[in-house]
Parts: structure tokens; sequence; C-alpha cells
């Protein structure tokens, strides 16, 4: 077998990655693989990450408004994300806002975050992150018909919503 | 221990044995990528920007009450290090073989003595901290790992947005940052043909299995590491108890597939075992394929106490010391392949010799 990314030198690393239940076999000759970062176990070759990511956006590019075509901040455009599947900085996140949403919900299913929240963001966000995830247990408890479970989660997040409008 | 010392010793404390579960779970690892608000993301830094970086994350873990919160951390910017160092680093695992592309002086490595906790400041993010336990332990490195994060926090000032979380280069690691992974030797499973089932059953539940084949289909050394890939939608604790709960089973199966192996082929197991720790022993001339086979045969050895002979960690041990990079730093000079492969024995011997008579261990 001949090396998938020279042509030239036969291939002897074998490597297969697995995720979300799609194989991929890459084979590589010792060579490119050094120069692919795969010199030791358990690594994931980030060239094939990033071109799959640039393609995932490319593949759901919906038209959109030229305003948001481009970071405002550092001037990252849809483009060059689609080619390197990397943003440029922080405000990309808003800047890029349309793309952003598609990509994050294709690879994550969701674009809400639920965890750790820096300290300075104070209680004012962990109320509101409280609020984010009782809500998501609210409609998993609907869902599976517990409904005096759903009522006090509901209690709860009334609550908190009034604490919220409270201290604001 | 300063750095050097650090690269010039083949031990991690992740190595050591005595973890939970550690027959099956070789090391747990906890990594968050934090971004500074203000400076572009690392690839689009200037250098001038980039050092700005290393002497704001510097500042961070030198404030006293860090350093007596979590610990005392060494900053060595990559360029300080020889290209062989650099490699040692990636090869006991404290930084990714990614971190070593681009300009050195752009990077900086943050390491404290006993190598538990790490810092890559600027690879695809501005910080990557990184907490590494031997045995079952994600919740402990996780702990560990946000204290850490909470020092940085008072003195820098994170790019995050409440409804994504902490902002990343890269979309797959938005959210909390997270990304747990234990590895784990499941020689048991590879041998009784369940693991490709389990990959793919894994892998529905949004986990990455890797592991790094060598010629033929075996993963080097049987070694799989299992990680989260969703980041966002789930909280740090949903996603690390859903993957100890998953790792659990997983060394349920492969403590089964063990004894029934062991069991049904007795005589066979026994000989592979010992005939890999009698070509570990005697070999003058191995290659790192057959040695981490070998290495895979001697772990299985020991767990199930066919052979009790040497700490399970000294195998671990040698898994990081017959890598390229750890063998040239011994040699001191660069070695061709057939030099390396003699040295690669010879260590081996020694090694197993003074773990036999019981001088194996931390330094530290």
């Amino acid at each position: 077998m001949v090396c998938e990314r020279c042509n030239k030198r036969p291939a002897t690393v074998h490597y297969t990655e697995i995720t979300n239940s799609k194989k991929q076999e890459i084979h590589l000759c010792e060579e490119c693989a050094r120069e692919a970062g795969i010199t030791g176990f358990g690594v994931m070759p980030q060239f094939v990450l990033h071109n799959l990511l640039g393609g995932l956006y490319e593949e759901q590019k919906a038209p959109v408004e030229p305003a948001y075509g481009r970071c405002l901040n550092c001037g990252l455009t849809e483009q060059e994300f689609a080619g390197r599947g990397l943003f440029g900085c922080a405000d990309c996140y808003t800047s890029l806002r349309p793309a952003v949403d598609q990509i994050l919900r294709r690879v994550h299913g969701t674009t809400q975050h639920i965890g750790k929240l820096p300290q300075r963001c104070g209680k004012l966000a962990g109320k509101k992150q409280e609020l984010k995830r009782l809500r998501r247990e609210l409609e998993a408890v609907v869902r599976k018909e517990e409904f005096e479970k759903a009522a006090e989660i509901r209690d709860r997040i009334r609550d908190l919503e009034k604490g919220l409008e409270g201290g604001k | 221990m300063a750095l050097r010392e650090t690269l010039a010793d083949p031990h991690s404390y992740w190595m050591e044995g005595g973890g939970a579960e550690e027959d099956v779970v070789v090391s747990s690892r906890i990594r968050i990528a934090r971004n500074l608000a203000t400076y572009p993301f690392p690839h689009r830094l200037s250098r001038e920007q980039a050092g700005e970086v290393i002497h704001a994350v510097r500042l961070a873990v030198e404030r006293p009450e860090s350093v007596k919160k979590v610990g005392r951390f060494e900053v060595s910017l990559l360029a300080e290090l020889t290209p062989v160092e650099r490699r040692i680093l990636v090869e006991k695992h404290l930084v990714s073989p990614d971190f070593l592309k681009g300009d050195p002086q752009e990077k900086a490595v943050v390491l404290r003595s006993d190598e538990m906790v790490g810092i890559m400041v600027n690879e695809e993010d501005h910080l990557r901290v990184q907490c590494l336990k031997p045995g079952l332990a994600l919740e402990e490195c996780w702990r560990l790992a946000s204290r850490v994060d909470d020092e940085l926090e008072a003195t820098l000032e994170y790019a995050f947005n409440e409804e994504f979380g902490y902002l990343s280069a890269c979309p797959t690691n938005v959210g909390t940052g997270m990304r747990a992974s234990v590895m784990m030797h499941l020689p048991g499973l590879v041998a009784t043909r369940v693991l490709e089932d389990v990959v793919s059953g894994l892998s529905k539940l949004g986990l990455a299995v890797r592991g790094l084949y060598g010629e033929g289909t075996r993963a080097a050394g049987d070694l799989f590491q299992i990680s989260n890939q969703i980041t966002l939608g789930r909280s740090e604790d949903e996603i690390i108890s859903n993957l100890t709960a998953l790792a659990r089973r997983l060394v349920t199966q492969e403590r089964e597939s063990r004894q029934g192996l062991y069991q049904k082929q007795r005589g066979a197991l026994e000989d592979r075992i010992f005939r890999s720790y009698g070509v570990l022993q005697y070999a003058r001339v191995i290659n790192s394929e057959e040695a981490m086979r070998c290495l895979s045969d001697l772990r299985l050895g020991l767990a199930l106490k066919v052979i009790q002979i040497i700490p399970l960690g000294l195998v671990s041990e040698l898994m990081v010391l017959i890598q390229p990079a750890f063998l040239t730093k011994m040699a001191g000079k660069e070695l061709k392949p057939f030099e390396r492969d003699m040295l690669r024995a010879r260590l081996i011997r020694e090694r197993l010799q003074s773990g036999k008579n019981g001088k194996y261990g931390s330094k530290k």
C-alpha cells in the first residue's frame, strides 16, 4: 500500500478514527505521519479535523446577508473559516452568527452552554444558567410523563424568574 | 523538579500504579481550552502579541496566592528547549504533537513539578490546561484543572459568552472547552474481537475511541483512548459521569474477556505472556512495534497475576521510554533505526532487571 499523502513511499502507519459511527482509515508513510503529527498513540491529526469542519460549513452554507460575511473585529470571512475550520477571535462567534449557529448545531446538536461559568460573570449568569438547566429538565420529565416532578420544576423556574426580574 | 530534570526522567506521576481500576485504566486526563478575550486566537497572533499572552499567563501562575492554592509552575518558552526535549514532552503526553508546529518563540509550556498539571500556551487556543492522573480519576482531574482555571481567571479575562460558553478557536471545543479522556489497556476485548462492537457502540454515544495502529490490525500496545466529542449543551459533571460510567462498564467487560480467555485458553495465553516476557528480557534488537506488543502481553500477565515480577507502573513507563525521542535523549545524539532498536532492547532489559530487584518507583 502506498502512502495517501505523498503517493510515493509505502504506507506503514495505519490510523483509524471512529467518530459518530463513521470510520475513517488513513494510511501514511512514516515521514508523512510525522509531518501530520501522528507520532504517538491517541493523536488525532488536526489537518483532517479542520478539513472536515470546513466541509461541514460549506455543505450547510445558506445565503446570508453580506454584512454577516466578515468578522467585524478580526476581519475573518466565512470563506476563510470554510477553508481552515478555525475562528479568528472571540468576536467571530457573534459577527458570523448565522454560520456559527449552523456549525454548532451540526457538531454539538445545540448552541446553549451548560456548565462552568467564569467567576467574574457573577451570580446573575449563574441564575440564568440554572434557569436554562431547569427548562431542559422540565422538557425531559414532561416527555417521560412525570407530571408531579414537572410541576415541582415549573415552580422552581417561576421562583427563579421572579428573582431575576427583581434582581435587575 | 525543574523542567530539564522532568525531561531527563522517564517517570511521570501518571505512570505510577495504584490508581482506581489500574489493571485496565492506565490514566485519566482532563483538558480545558480557554482564550483571552482581548487577543485574536493563536493562529492569528503576531509574535509580539503571542509574547504578551505568555507574559500574562506567567504573571497569573506566579501570583503568590495562586502558588499557595495550586502549587508552583515553571514557565518555559518552547524555543528554550531542544527539539529532542520538545518531542519528549509529547511522548510523556504533556503536550500535543500539534504544539510543536509553528514558531517556538510564540509558545510556552507551563508545568507543575509533579507533571500532574500542565498548560500549553498558544497551541490552538491561548490556554490548554491539562491534568493527568493514573487510573480512573476523571473527577479528581476535573477538580484540580478547575481550581487551576479559577486561579488563572483571577487575573486573566477569558473569552466567554453566556450562550456559547467558553469560546474556542475550533467550534468542536466551544462550551465547556473540556475534553475528558481515559487511556485503557484492552487486550482482552481485542483478542475476543468484541472491541469492534464496543467501538461502534461508544461512537453512537458521542464518544470517540482512538488507537494508533501498527502493521496489521492491533493498536500499539492494545491501548485505546476514549474521550467525549461533545462539549456544548452538557455540563462538565454530566460529561465526566457519563464517561466514567462507560469506562467502568468497559473495565468489567475487559476483565470478563480476560478471565474467559484465561479459563478457555490458559496454556496458550500463558505461553504468549511468557514468550513476550522472554523477548523483552533477552532481545538484543527490538523495534517499537514488537516492543509495544510484548509490553502489552506483559501488562496483561501482571494484571492477571500470571506473572508477578514487576509493578504495573514500570510497564507504563517502558511504553514511554521506548519511544524514539526518549531514546535519542538517552543516547545524547541522533540514532539510526538499527541503533535505536539496539538501545531500546538494552533499556528494556535493564529496566526490567532493576524492576525485579525492587528498584523502581518515583524519584519525587
